[in-house]
């Protein structure tokens, strides 16, 4: 290969770290008012709204935003195209820090965080969140499992743990080499396993709602929302992939991946176009466009949804010079993105209705600041990964 | 990452098996209501406020006693909800009815757990903490759950309340049907024991079907000509009788599919016996033994 992943080796207190850990710390504070006072004390959840922007983006968007690790899997290494090997290895981070993270989220939400285990042992099939809890947690170790040979990449065979951890070095060395002898004839496996796991919770979390037939808006509320919320995981993937690495190469200064990620977009327009034909085919069949121009803040969500995060990147993707432009690209990518982000957020939040009790629900600042804290770790932890692991590209000119 | 044929091909023999024996997905959906459970029948034309199934229901259930317990008045002035602190309360509403005198009529309103025959919420809960008892009764076994609130996004009457306020042990609070005592022979809950206009009675739900329609037939200028809770949802264990119309008074209009119906139908002809994962595994195995034949192994591992 002409140019490895490889550790940055930058330095890593920057301004920009130094302002995540600030987010860090106010969202730590705020978990701590949650484990103290209650989840009533911190939200502004109420019987008649019982989930807010926990489960609306912490863990439905974040599902969704990590799609990119099982599409750039199935992409390089199921179909063959190994030419977008380097993208493979930061999507695979973003989705195991993802969904890490989407673990301490349901952590934060759920009353009885200590409880968490129960599902593995009261098991209840009629429950979609059930199906949703069992994949998310075994996909969960696949990337794990997944991630360990980068791991191992990196340490193998130099296990050098500091002061009293020193004794262990000769077994975190064993494993690693075992682990990475046993895992490279396995791992078709688990790649396989990776994208079945991700395309059953993927679609499960649209089943989610199913069962509140006269809470969820009707623009919304469809027989397809599983198809609905797998196809649109499929067509955010590659963008995803190309936001994350366009952000990161330009943070890091590293060299532009414009060449992979330019005919990533041209796949886009076909997953991206089949979601948009099933959404708007869906929209006609039921005859709910007669909401659309109803002009309450659900309806124009929904517009909002369909206009920007669908129809314009798009149209956008389908002119060569914006696929050749990394502005371009880049621009198109964010608004799929932001158009999952909203979708989520619309099916969750936005376009639940409570059946008899007003509830205006916005959520309260410490609720945000506990959203904002877990993203900026995830950042954080992602900045530390591609620091000290081969996960990047390095710039040619460094690169040994 | 390499894959030979040899293991390839085992691997794929154990998935296509698997898929030949499974049974035909999708059979019909079937409601797993109890033939016939106990109910209670709700007629608001006999409620007059007074507000002593709350008190009632308080003492039953150990919760604290009803906020202004002996007020008849100032108490309505608010539209209530239960909550983590009542399991059931009364309502008043003005729903345009006058008397001879031209005075406005109230109507009153009893709001606790329906009791659905099948139930959202028990379909929903991740654990199973919530069951459907033969007795009629959605009883729930705090042991089991996990605080989730799943149950209170699927409910469609808006009934399971959460201790909002407890940062470590939170309950899902909301009618028992006062299970401990229908369970034992000759039990009655304690909001129908003690209702002195008779507007709650307690029996089997097909015997209150027949009292509901006797009302409805021997003074149907009183009435409304419908039974709410006979169909919504799927049926209701509890249902009730009015003179004015339903979402006058709380009680939302609603499809008489069970709520559960479609989201079980997709979820089980999708995953039974896991057969769609095991053929997606299958497919993706051999398109990727067959994109990857010519390949040499690529740098082993480190997806």
């Amino acid at each position: 290969m002409a140019h490895a992943a490889q550790p940055l080796k930058r330095p890593l207190w920057t301004p920009g770290v130094l302002v995540m850990l600030v987010f860090m710390f106010a969202g730590a504070v705020a978990i701590i008012a949650r484990f103290t006072g209650g989840i009533g004390y911190v939200t502004n959840l109420t019987n008649a709204r019982p989930w807010g922007i926990w489960v609306g983006i912490d863990v439905a968007t974040g599902v969704a935003l990590a799609a990119g690790g099982f599409t750039t899997a199935a992409l390089a290494h199921i179909f063959g195209r190994h030419y977008y090997e380097p993208v493979t290895r930061p999507a695979l981070l973003t989705a195991v820090l993802g969904y890490t993270f989407v673990v301490i989220g349901l952590l934060v939400d759920i009353g009885r965080s200590w409880a968490i285990w129960k599902p593995m042992f009261y098991w209840n099939f009629n429950s979609v969140l059930f199906e949703v809890a069992m994949c998310v947690m075994i996909y969960l170790t696949v990337l794990y499992i997944e991630f360990l040979p980068i791991v191992a990449e990196q340490f193998k065979g130099r296990v050098n743990l500091p002061g009293i951890l020193s004794g262990l070095n000769r077994l975190v060395d064993g494993f690693l080499q075992t682990a990475d002898r046993i895992l490279g004839k396995v791992m078709w496996v688990f790649i396989i396993l990776g994208v079945v796991l991700s395309c059953m919770h993927q679609s499960s979390l649209g089943s989610l709602m199913l069962v509140a037939p006269t809470k969820l808006h009707p623009l919304w509320y469809t027989p397809i929302l599983p198809l609905l919320f797998l196809t649109s995981a499929i067509a955010v993937g590659y963008p995803m992939v190309v936001f994350e690495t366009t952000l990161t190469t330009a943070s890091f200064k590293l060299d532009s991946e414009v060449k992979i990620l330019a005919p990533l977009t041209k796949i886009t327009i076909f997953l991206l176009g089949f979601y948009m034909v099933l959404k708007i085919g869906d929209m006609v069949m039921r005859g709910t466009w007669i909401y659309l121009l109803d002009g309450t803040y659900q309806t124009n969500s929904f517009l909002a949804e369909l206009l920007f995060g669908v129809m314009i990147p798009w149209i956008m993707l389908l002119f060569k010079r914006v696929r050749q432009s990394a502005r371009g690209v880049f621009t198109a990518a964010a608004l799929i993105v932001g158009g999952v982000v909203l979708n989520r957020v619309n099916v969750f939040i936005v376009g639940y209705r409570s059946p008899l009790t007003e509830s205006g629900y916005f959520p309260a600042p410490s609720e945000i600041l506990v959203t904002l804290g877990l993203i900026a770790t995830l950042m954080f932890i992602y900045r530390v990964v591609v620091t000290y692991l081969p996960v990047l590209q390095a710039p040619k000119e460094v690169s040994s | 990452m390499q894959i030979t044929r040899r293991r390839f091909f085992r691997v794929m023999g154990a998935a296509g098996a698997s898929v030949a024996v499974r049974p035909p997905a999708g059979h019909a959906w079937q409601s797993k209501a109890p033939p016939d459970p106990f109910g209670c029948l709700v007629d608001l034309t006999r409620c007059v406020g007074c507000r002593k199934c709350e008190e009632a229901c308080a003492e039953v259930n150990g919760l604290p006693e009803p906020e202004r317990v002996n007020c008849q008045c100032t108490i309505f002035e608010k539209d209530r909800r239960p909550d983590h602190d009542a399991y059931t309360v009364v309502n008043r509403y003005y729903t345009g009815k006058v008397d001879e005198f031209d005075k406005p009529v109230p109507t009153f309103a009893k709001v606790q757990c329906m009791h659905c025959q099948d139930p959202a919420c028990v379909s929903a809960c991740i654990v199973g903490a919530l069951t459907k008892d033969e007795t009629g009764a959605v009883r729930y076994d705090v042991t089991k759950c996990i605080g989730c609130r799943y149950c209170m996004v699927a409910c469609p009457f808006e009934i399971p309340a959460y201790e909002y306020f407890d940062p470590i042990t939170p309950k899902v609070m909301k009618c028992t049907f006062c299970y401990d005592r229908i369970s034992k022979q000759g039990g009655v809950p304690g909001c129908a024991t003690i209702c002195p206009t008779e507007a709650i009675t307690f029996g089997r739900r097909s015997t209150l079907l027949e009292v509901a329609n006797k009302r409805l037939k021997e003074n149907p200028a009183h009435y409304l000509p419908h039974i709410y809770g006979e169909k919504e949802v799927g049926g209701t264990s509890w249902m009730y009788l009015s003179g004015v119309p339903f979402e006058q008074v709380n009680l939302p209009a609603l499809p008489e599919t069970p709520s559960p119906k479609l989201s079980e139908t997709v979820q089980h002809s999708l995953f039974t016996y896991l057969w769609s994962p095991i053929l997606l595994f299958g497919v993706l195995g051999g398109l990727m033994a067959w994109f990857n034949k010519n390949d040499n192994p690529p740098d082993k591992g480190g997806v």
